[in-house]
């Protein structure tokens, strides 16, 4: 198996965009990945392409090529993948695979969503194909109803409390009031998390991401040649994609997310660390709870110290271990599609020293951590200095 | 379906197209001993443990209520 590097990236600013369509956006951020790995659309190999639902949020279908075409890439595999909210790090996951195995030397991973053009309760309806259409959607959960009921179960048996998920809600708005590409730049407190308008019980408006539009996109090489592209290129260390099943009613217990600890597990043993020795991570929080169960299930915690661990300030930005420095899904913005590869940007971004403000202090090993569903599929990247 | 306990629930304010009038509604998933379901509650809400019982199915959803104790019983 080869060496695999990052060497290029991009993002569009996550947000609500009434004038962009989803093309625009994605080959904003091919494009600026592009320039940055100093590359010719013609030196592209392949191109992958995460999205979750472009033909029920657009209406537009065959959208690899469509976006790949407009940036000039042609003649070359164009594919688009789906994998829920982690379409984008399944994408990733299935590029690495191909350099990693000396398919392709040079190719582009991209991301992108286009969500706000349909009302909340249309938005609620696609994001709910994610679930299982003829058992939990049909019986009226929605993604928010699914994490809150695994929130009630982790509180009922650990003792989690509002405050502690809440604690998630106000470190990531404060990061994201941050970062100049996120999409809510509004710093909150805990007394505000706990009174938000109910979404799903117990979990508020500021317990959810958001539902954004936005791209991201990585160029990714054959380490040996990363010199040819970037002074500064990132390795890849460890990469893994596990699936469970996709209804959370056929689950186990549903406080652990089986897919996160052995694509995590994986990840680490490829990358040849512990958990312990991750200095900072982008993970999915999608909900609240999502970060408290990924503290756990990566490993950082045992099982159910997630939500003291929240409120203990660790992850904060110069915590022992920052965790979604970006502002996270919660702020930065969640256009599923492009989440993945973008988590991937963040981290690559830190490793470099280029986070600005944000910018976290150990910064040698990062993680992304990229969810699909309520954990039917989960993809773990392990970056790091070469 | 037979009668279960409650393995969790929430209350949906923000639903989804389909059912954006019955919101606010609790969904629960429901222990049935040897698998689970999702499932709508009827009447008065429900919590993790309490025990319920099945009510009927309508439209491929099976709807649960609080099983009332012997002497609630008509």
């Amino acid at each position: 198996m080869r060496r695999v590097a990052v060497v290029g990236i991009g993002k569009t600013a996550f947000g609500a965009f009434p004038d962009r369509d989803l093309r625009s956006l994605a080959v904003e951020a091919g494009q600026k990945a592009l320039a940055d790995a100093h590359l010719r659309p013609d030196q592209v190999e392949a191109f992958y392409l995460g999205n979750f639902a472009g033909p029920s949020f657009v209406g537009q279908n065959h959208l690899a090529p469509y976006v790949a075409g407009a940036m000039g890439i042609t003649g070359v595999p164009a594919t688009r993948f789906e994998a829920a909210c982690a379409s984008s790090g399944a994408a990733f996951f299935h590029a690495w695979s191909a350099v990693a195995a000396g398919i392709y030397d040079v190719v582009v991973v991209a991301g992108v969503e286009k969500m706000t053009s349909q009302s909340t309760p249309r938005v609620a309806e696609i994001l709910a194909g994610a679930g299982d259409m003829s058992g939990e959607m049909r019986a009226g959960a929605t993604f928010p109803a699914l994490f809150a009921m695994i929130a009630r179960r982790h509180m009922y048996q650990f003792g989690t409390t509002r405050e502690q998920l809440a604690a998630v809600a106000v470190k990531n708005h404060a990061n994201g009031a941050k970062n100049p590409l996120a999409h809510m730049k509004k710093v909150i407190t805990v007394e505000q998390a706990l009174a938000g308008k109910p979404v799903a019980e117990p979990l508020t408006v500021y317990d959810c991401s958001l539902v954004s539009d936005g791209a991201a996109a990585v160029v990714i090489c054959a380490a040996e040649r990363a010199a040819e592209f970037t002074g500064k290129p990132v390795r890849v260390l460890g990469v893994s994609q596990t699936s469970d099943r996709v209804a959370m009613d056929e689950k186990g217990d549903i406080t652990t997310l089986q897919a996160v600890r052995s694509s995590a597990e994986k990840a680490y043993r490829m990358a040849g660390v512990s958990a312990a020795e991750i200095q900072f991570a982008e993970v999915h929080d999608c909900f609240t709870i999502a970060e408290i169960l990924s503290y756990e299930d990566l490993g950082f915690v045992k099982k159910g110290e997630g939500g003291p661990y929240a409120q203990s300030g660790a992850t904060c930005v110069h915590g022992e271990r920052p965790v979604n420095a970006s502002g996270g899904l919660k702020a930065k913005g969640h256009p599923v599609g492009a989440t993945g590869v973008g988590q991937i940007c963040d981290v690559v971004l830190q490793i470099r020293g280029e986070a600005g403000e944000l910018q976290v202090v150990r910064r040698e090993l990062g993680l992304a951590q990229n969810l699909g569903g309520s954990g039917a599929t989960s993809v773990v990247t392990v970056l790091g200095a070469m | 379906m037979k009668n279960g306990t409650v393995y969790t629930e929430t209350v949906v304010w923000s639903a989804p197209e389909r059912y954006v009038a019955d919101a606010p509604y609790q969904i629960a998933i429901v222990d049935l001993g040897e698998r689970r379901v999702t499932a709508r509650v009827l009447g008065e809400r429900v919590a993790i443990g309490d025990r319920v019982e099945f009510v009927e199915e309508r439209d491929g959803v099976a709807w649960f209520r609080k099983e009332l104790a012997a002497d609630e019983r008509g």
